[in-house]
């Protein structure tokens, strides 16, 4: 059972401030064959802002993310029961495809992986194309646009045919940001985006995404509470495929309710 | 630790390393050989003539492998339009949709395969193709000649022959045996051999559809032999096409599922994203992978034995024979002529080559120009 | 096996306990300075406050330390307390220093014949100060709360003690020196029951991280 905590007022997960909830959860069980890998979680994410969800590793957390745009999918053996409505949309229902979802619904990887053959601009704009988008005024109007938000427009504006492996780290990282963003999502995943960099280039991806929760409801997976605690609105707990403990930020990392959170942010496993 | 024992350890080190650089080298010696005897025996019949003519008639000295040149590089050509489409799509099949126990047993197939002899390839399209549309004519009986003993049928294409009965006719109709019982108006399949001027019936059968559905196929030529420029080019597609489908399907798995997942969480369809991601990705990897199969089968022989047969001029038609280095160069080094010995050590010489040249290109196309990583 | 993390909170809070019974004594000798007008351990009191500044310093930087670490919940919680306790118990500690002084002063003079409460002041301090520190190491959150309201009564003594001190300096004008010496003690002792007070709300805040300070109590 999800034990949503009462809110500050103004607070993202005050529901009564007006913004109904991106993503509402109920009963969501995924089975990889018979192994039970989440257990009927229940779980209101907020929109326009940050959730964090962490764990320790095997908890589920990755699962949930990717049970959120229907990735879980790709392995042969997944099984899911449950709902999950994206602004109110059943996203699991049987006339909504897969590809549907993922273009309301983008995804950043924990290693960067900008398509190789391509160039910077090309990445970004590779999800408008391959989906038909031929006007060449949109695609460059997008390309800018999506790189600015990336806060990599100034790095590469003058190289945009530049292969895009020439960046650095943190700079494909971030192009595939861009590429994720220019497709307009609704939300966007992030599954440990900055585990793969160093500090400096973890520094500018955070920035980047309290700078983004204005326009988009986002979801990250963190191993580094730090992380977490740096960059989140709230915070969802997941252990051993249940959602143990949601609620704001600062209340999971200065006193959380229950004491198996509390145990695992202290350090004592995990 | 003695020092006696130290000065054993090390002998023995050395006599490992020396023992093993001996083998290696070994490896390389009798391609040097190779080398060394084709370009003696063979570089000196290396003219301009020898590119540019045809084989000049039995015992007269001189002409060229031309046609053979050609006909290699035609029957390669062919051999492309069937193996490289269906080994490439098979092997994004194998690599890209998960049917495991399917693609299990379309792997264990295609490895088998690759093993299988190529003279067993040429067997089968020859016992499949070549025969039932070569020696025998088919048609409508057209007049019986008890006593003259003879049959003539009138092919689709109006040509009418007469062929004569003997008593070593095998007939293998339903109505009964011997000219007489044969009704004018019935199908008949002729096998038949040139005797003189007479062509003598050695059997004649009434056409099973697959034989009535490959002499409608091929009654678009008049080859008496059936072997054919087509049959030569199927053989050698269908032994491309196991090669071509494993070693796409290799070179697909080495792209990163990294790749696909960002694909398809950008909202794009499956086939587009195998397509213009995935393959794309991997162009280089699949077209060594085709090139490195045109090299194998630009030298195989044996399967042309029965299917292309070989031919001393310019092939016209596709359904006409023709020839290939690797059957000239057998046909000519069986002969008991110097001058045809000397042409088989050149076209050898120039058929490996040929294969040297793509298996370079080869290296050269996959070159990495940034350092350290692999295409 | 801990981690040297959690090794390093114990530490913390083993200084800040050695830091605490310093701060006893020093309340508690001060006391007894003043009381039977021993000059020497008055002396002894003032001169032992340079150790408990020395602990105040010590807490404060192994905090600093362990807040790089980037502690959370609990631990977090533990590490600001440990600052805010050692800062009240320095202050504790220079209270009873200043009591010390006016023992010292009041030992070399003459005793004034008044009959004051001063005895049971100290003790209520004391027994505040006392308590508030083994609610600490009990992390007793209850008893923390209990000691909360009794630092009015220790007000009220004290206002007491002021009252009959000031009345007694203008019937005998010769002993307004010695009387304002009385005064000072009796303050110091009013906010060192203040600073005891500090810490019980700072036990209550590690327990249940309920911030009870400046509020009406919950």
């Amino acid at each position: 059972m999800a034990a949503i905590l009462k809110p500050m007022p103004n607070h993202p997960l005050d529901q009564k401030s007006g913004s109904s909830p991106a993503l509402t959860v109920r009963g969501l069980s995924i089975f990889f064959g018979t192994h039970e890998v989440l257990k009927k979680v229940d779980i209101d994410i907020a929109a326009r802002a940050v959730t964090a969800i962490i764990g320790p590793s095997g908890c589920g957390k990755s699962t949930f993310l990717r049970a959120i745009n229907r990735m879980h999918e790709l392995n042969p053996d997944a099984r899911m029961e449950g709902e999950i409505r994206l602004f109110g949309d059943n996203i699991y229902s049987r006339d909504v495809e897969a590809v549907m979802v993922r273009r309301r619904v983008g995804m950043v990887f924990q290693k960067s992986n900008p398509f190789p053959t391509m160039s910077i601009a090309e990445n970004v704009t590779v999800g408008l194309r391959l989906n038909g988008v031929r006007d060449r005024r949109i695609l460059t109007e997008r390309t800018e646009e999506s790189l600015r938000m990336a806060a990599l427009w100034d790095e590469v504006k003058d190289r945009l045919n530049d292969p895009a492996i020439s960046l650095s780290g943190g700079q494909q990282q971030r192009l595939c940001i861009a590429r994720a963003l220019a497709v307009q999502p609704e939300v966007l995943l992030m599954d440990e985006p900055a585990s793969a960099l160093d500090p400096l280039a973890t520094q500018k991806i955070e920035d980047l995404i309290i700078e983004l929760k204005k326009d988009y409801t986002i979801v990250i997976v963190t191993h580094n509470m730090q992380q977490a605690a740096r960059s989140s609105d709230a915070t969802a707990f997941f252990y051993l495929g249940e959602l143990v403990e949601y609620g704001p930020t600062t209340k999971i990392f200065t006193n959380p309710a229950q004491k198996r959170t509390e145990d695992y942010v202290t350090g004592r496993f995990g | 630790m003695t020092a006696n024992n130290h000065r054993w350890r090390k002998a023995k080190n050395s006599f490992m390393q020396a023992l093993t650089m001996v083998c290696a080298v070994l490896v390389i010696l009798p391609l040097l050989l190779v080398f060394f005897h084709l370009v003696t025996q063979g570089a000196t019949s290396i003219n301009w003539a020898f590119f540019t003519q045809l084989p000049k008639p039995v015992g007269e000295v001189g002409g060229g492998v031309a046609n053979a040149i050609v006909g290699t590089f035609t029957l390669i050509v062919l051999a492309s339009l069937l193996g490289v489409p269906v080994g490439v799509l098979g092997g994004v099949f194998l690599s890209e949709y998960a049917y495991p126990r399917l693609n299990w047993w379309l792997r264990f197939t295609a490895d088998v395969i690759n093993g299988v002899p190529s003279i067993t390839w040429g067997m089968v399209v020859y016992g499949l193709i070549v025969v039932p549309i070569a020696v025998p004519f088919h048609g409508i009986v057209k007049s019986v000649d008890p006593e003259r003993h003879l049959v003539t049928v009138q092919n689709p294409a109006g040509n009418a022959r007469s062929f004569t009965i003997g008593p070593q006719t095998r007939w293998n109709l339903d109505a009964g045996t011997g000219v007489e019982s044969v009704p004018p108006g019935t199908a008949v399949i002729v096998a038949f051999h040139m005797d003189g001027s007479r062509q003598v019936a050695e059997q004649i059968n009434a056409p099973s559809a697959w034989r009535l559905a490959l002499l409608r196929l091929a009654a678009l030529h008049d080859s008496v032999s059936g072997f054919s420029t087509l049959a030569g080019g199927l053989v050698l597609g269908l032994m491309m096409i196991p090669l071509i489908m494993r070693t796409t399907e290799e070179v697909l798995q080495l792209v990163p599922s990294g790749y696909r997942e960002a694909a398809l969480a950008l909202g794009i369809a499956q086939w587009r994203m195998i397509a213009q991601i995935v393959v794309r990705t991997a162009t280089k990897g699949i077209v060594t992978g085709v090139l490195l199969a045109l090299a194998r089968v630009a030298g195989e022989t044996a399967p042309l034995l029965f299917t292309a047969f070989g031919n001393n001029y310019w092939t016209h038609k596709l359904t006409q024979p023709i020839d290939a280095l690797p059957l000239k160069i057998y046909n000519y080094a069986i002969s008991p002529y110097d001058d045809w010995h000397r042409q088989a050590w050149a076209g050898a010489l120039v058929l490996i080559l040929l294969v040297c040249t793509i298996n370079v290109g080869v290296r050269i196309l996959t070159r990495d120009r940034f350092s350290g990583r692999k295409p | 096996m801990d981690n040297h993390f959690d090794i390093g909170l114990d530490e913390l809070r083993q200084k800040l306990l050695l830091m605490a019974s310093r701060a006893e004594s020093a309340v508690n000798e001060s006391v007894q300075a003043l009381m039977q007008r021993n000059h020497a351990l008055a002396l002894k009191v003032r001169a032992d406050d340079d150790i408990i500044d020395a602990f105040e310093l010590e807490i404060d930087e192994m905090a600093i330390q362990l807040l790089t670490k980037a502690p959370l919940a609990s631990n977090l919680r533990l590490v600001t307390v440990a600052m805010k306790v050692c800062q009240n118990l320095e202050r504790i500690g220079d209270e009873a220093t200043k009591i010390a002084k006016r023992a010292r002063d009041l030992a070399d003079e003459p005793p004034v014949k008044i009959v004051l409460d001063l005895p049971r002041l100290a003790s209520m301090a004391l027994v505040m100060v006392k308590e508030s520190l083994d609610a600490f190491v009990q992390r007793d959150s209850a008893a923390a709360r209990a000691i909360i309201p009794r630092d009015k009564e220790v007000d009220a003594l004290n206002r007491e003690m002021h009252n009959a001190l000031a009345l007694h300096m203008m019937e005998h004008p010769e002993t307004i020196g010695r009387c304002l010496h009385w005064i000072v003690a009796a303050k110091s002792l009013e906010r060192i029951a203040d600073h005891a007070k500090n810490i019980a709300e700072e036990v209550v805040y590690l327990c249940e991280a309920q911030d009870i300070r400046h509020h009406l109590k919950k």
